[in-house]
């Protein structure tokens, strides 16, 4: 494994974004993940406050029509490389808001999403879960 | 010539300040995890953080001034640099023989980063970094006064002496200045400077991570911000060695942990404090402390 890849999965500083429209529940979980009962910091995971520091955005909640502008930019101003990870039914699809006329759209017709973490909401072991897939898939394992 | 460069950049200049300065923020961050339950980053994580920003790229707002949003972390840098090669040489090389005020210049040079900080993020553009620049400012004018009072008190003591090899060989053959009341006092006085000189809980209102989302650095990203991070880094050196060297007799490893353990209980078990909080705290009580300290040293005590 290089040095540079080795860098970029040891080191995952993540920024914590709500696109709007949703009940909060993931973002509580997210929460929950940097309590020191889940010890996130011990694979180097610390959660900043400004999207230039980030290499990974947590995206939660159903994309509404008024953020999409905000989420474009946003992404645009976080440093590359840098991966998104969908947390929650209502990013991966639409959830229960499939139908709602403020959310027509899912999340992944504006971003490049990297992994999928299913669950309303999903619990902290589920997180860990899927960045230990993530991981794996950016070195290359199966 | 060829010495010179050696020790500015090798040692104990940069590289050897740097390395000592990621062990010590890692045991920062391992006794932080151990106090709070956890078991915390392995011992390579400061490293290996550094690394990853200076292969990430490097952002620029469009309302930023950039010459001096990409000079400015160069400017605390080299600061730090020379600050820590002026305070390491007295302590390891007997043949260093410095220059007369070398204990001024040090003091100018600390100041460096603070004014780094305040200069990239004036030239950034954004207002959450405005706001963090200005209690920035209204930090470095709270800590420098009773800083500079509480450095007299060895100048004092010794009579006029304004070199570090002096002062250090004054401490081997009279004694550490810390064993006198004033000296107690005087130290006491910089620890509490030296806290808000790092930038760390209770006096990280320029920063706040939870209030204005990292404040000063908000805009920066990639190397320049590693950059930021490395110069934080080296002050967790300097700071506590430099304190070593003028109060307490000369650098030890055993001092250095003292010091580096009283940053880290103090950064563990405070609340961050308002700025008028912290400012009322170093013009008043700090202040005072320091002025009393000088009288005694006036008086020989």
């Amino acid at each position: 494994m290089s040095l540079k890849l080795k860098a970029l999965t040891k080191s995952i500083w993540v920024y914590h974004l709500c696109v709007g429209g949703s009940c909060n529940n993931c973002d509580i979980e997210i929460l929950d993940l940097l309590t020191p009962r889940y010890d996130v910091e011990r694979f180097g995971i610390v959660l900043v406050g400004s999207v230039r520091h980030a290499d990974a955005i947590l995206v939660t909640g159903s994309l509404s029509l008024k953020a999409i502008d905000r989420v474009k930019r946003i992404y645009e101003q976080a440093p590359k490389p840098c991966v998104v990870i969908a947390i929650g039914a209502c990013a991966c699809g639409q959830g229960i808001f499939k139908n709602g006329p403020a959310t027509p759209n899912p999340v992944d017709t504006l971003l490049p999403i990297n992994i999928y973490i299913p669950g309303c909401p999903p619990k902290p072991e589920a997180m860990i879960l899927g960045i230990v897939k993530l991981i794996k898939k950016l070195q290359g394992k199966k | 010539m060829m010495k010179h460069l050696f020790n500015f950049i090798v040692f104990p200049g940069f590289l050897f300040t740097a390395a000592v300065g990621l062990v010590a923020s890692w045991i920062d961050r391992k006794v932080t995890a151990r106090v709070q339950w956890r078991v915390g980053p392995p011992w390579y994580q400061p490293l290996i953080d550094l690394v990853k920003l200076s292969i990430k790229e490097i952002t620029v707002p469009r309302g930023a001034i950039k010459p001096v949003f990409f000079l400015a972390p160069l400017v605390g840098l080299s600061g730090v640099i020379l600050a820590s090669t002026f305070i390491w040489l007295p302590n390891i090389d007997l043949g260093a023989t410095g220059f007369r005020g070398d204990i001024i210049v040090v003091l100018y040079l600390l100041t460096l980063p603070a004014i780094a900080l305040i200069l990239g993020a004036s030239s950034s553009g954004n207002p959450l970094a405005s706001v963090g620049l200005s209690r920035e400012i209204k930090l470095v004018l709270a800590y420098e006064l009773p800083f500079i009072i509480a450095l007299t008190i060895p100048i004092i003591k010794s009579s006029g002496l304004l070199k570090l090899t002096d002062l250090v060989a004054y401490q081997t053959i009279n004694g550490a200045f810390v064993s006198s009341i004033s000296g107690v006092l005087a130290i006491i006085v910089a620890i509490f400077c030296m806290q808000a000189k790092l930038g760390l809980v209770p006096f990280d209102m320029g920063e706040a991570e939870t209030e204005i989302m990292g404040g000063v650095l908000i805009e920066y990203s990639g190397m320049l911000l590693g950059i930021f991070k490395l110069t934080k880094t080296m002050m967790l050196v300097a700071l506590p060695v430099f304190l070593s060297t003028v109060f307490w007799g000369g650098f030890s490893i055993w001092k250095y942990v003292v010091l580096l353990v009283i940053i880290v209980l103090m950064r563990n078990t405070n609340p961050r404090v308002r700025i008028d909080q912290a400012v009322r705290f170093f013009w008043g009580k700090m202040t005072a402390i320091a002025i009393i300290a000088a009288f005694l040293a006036t008086l020989g005590m």
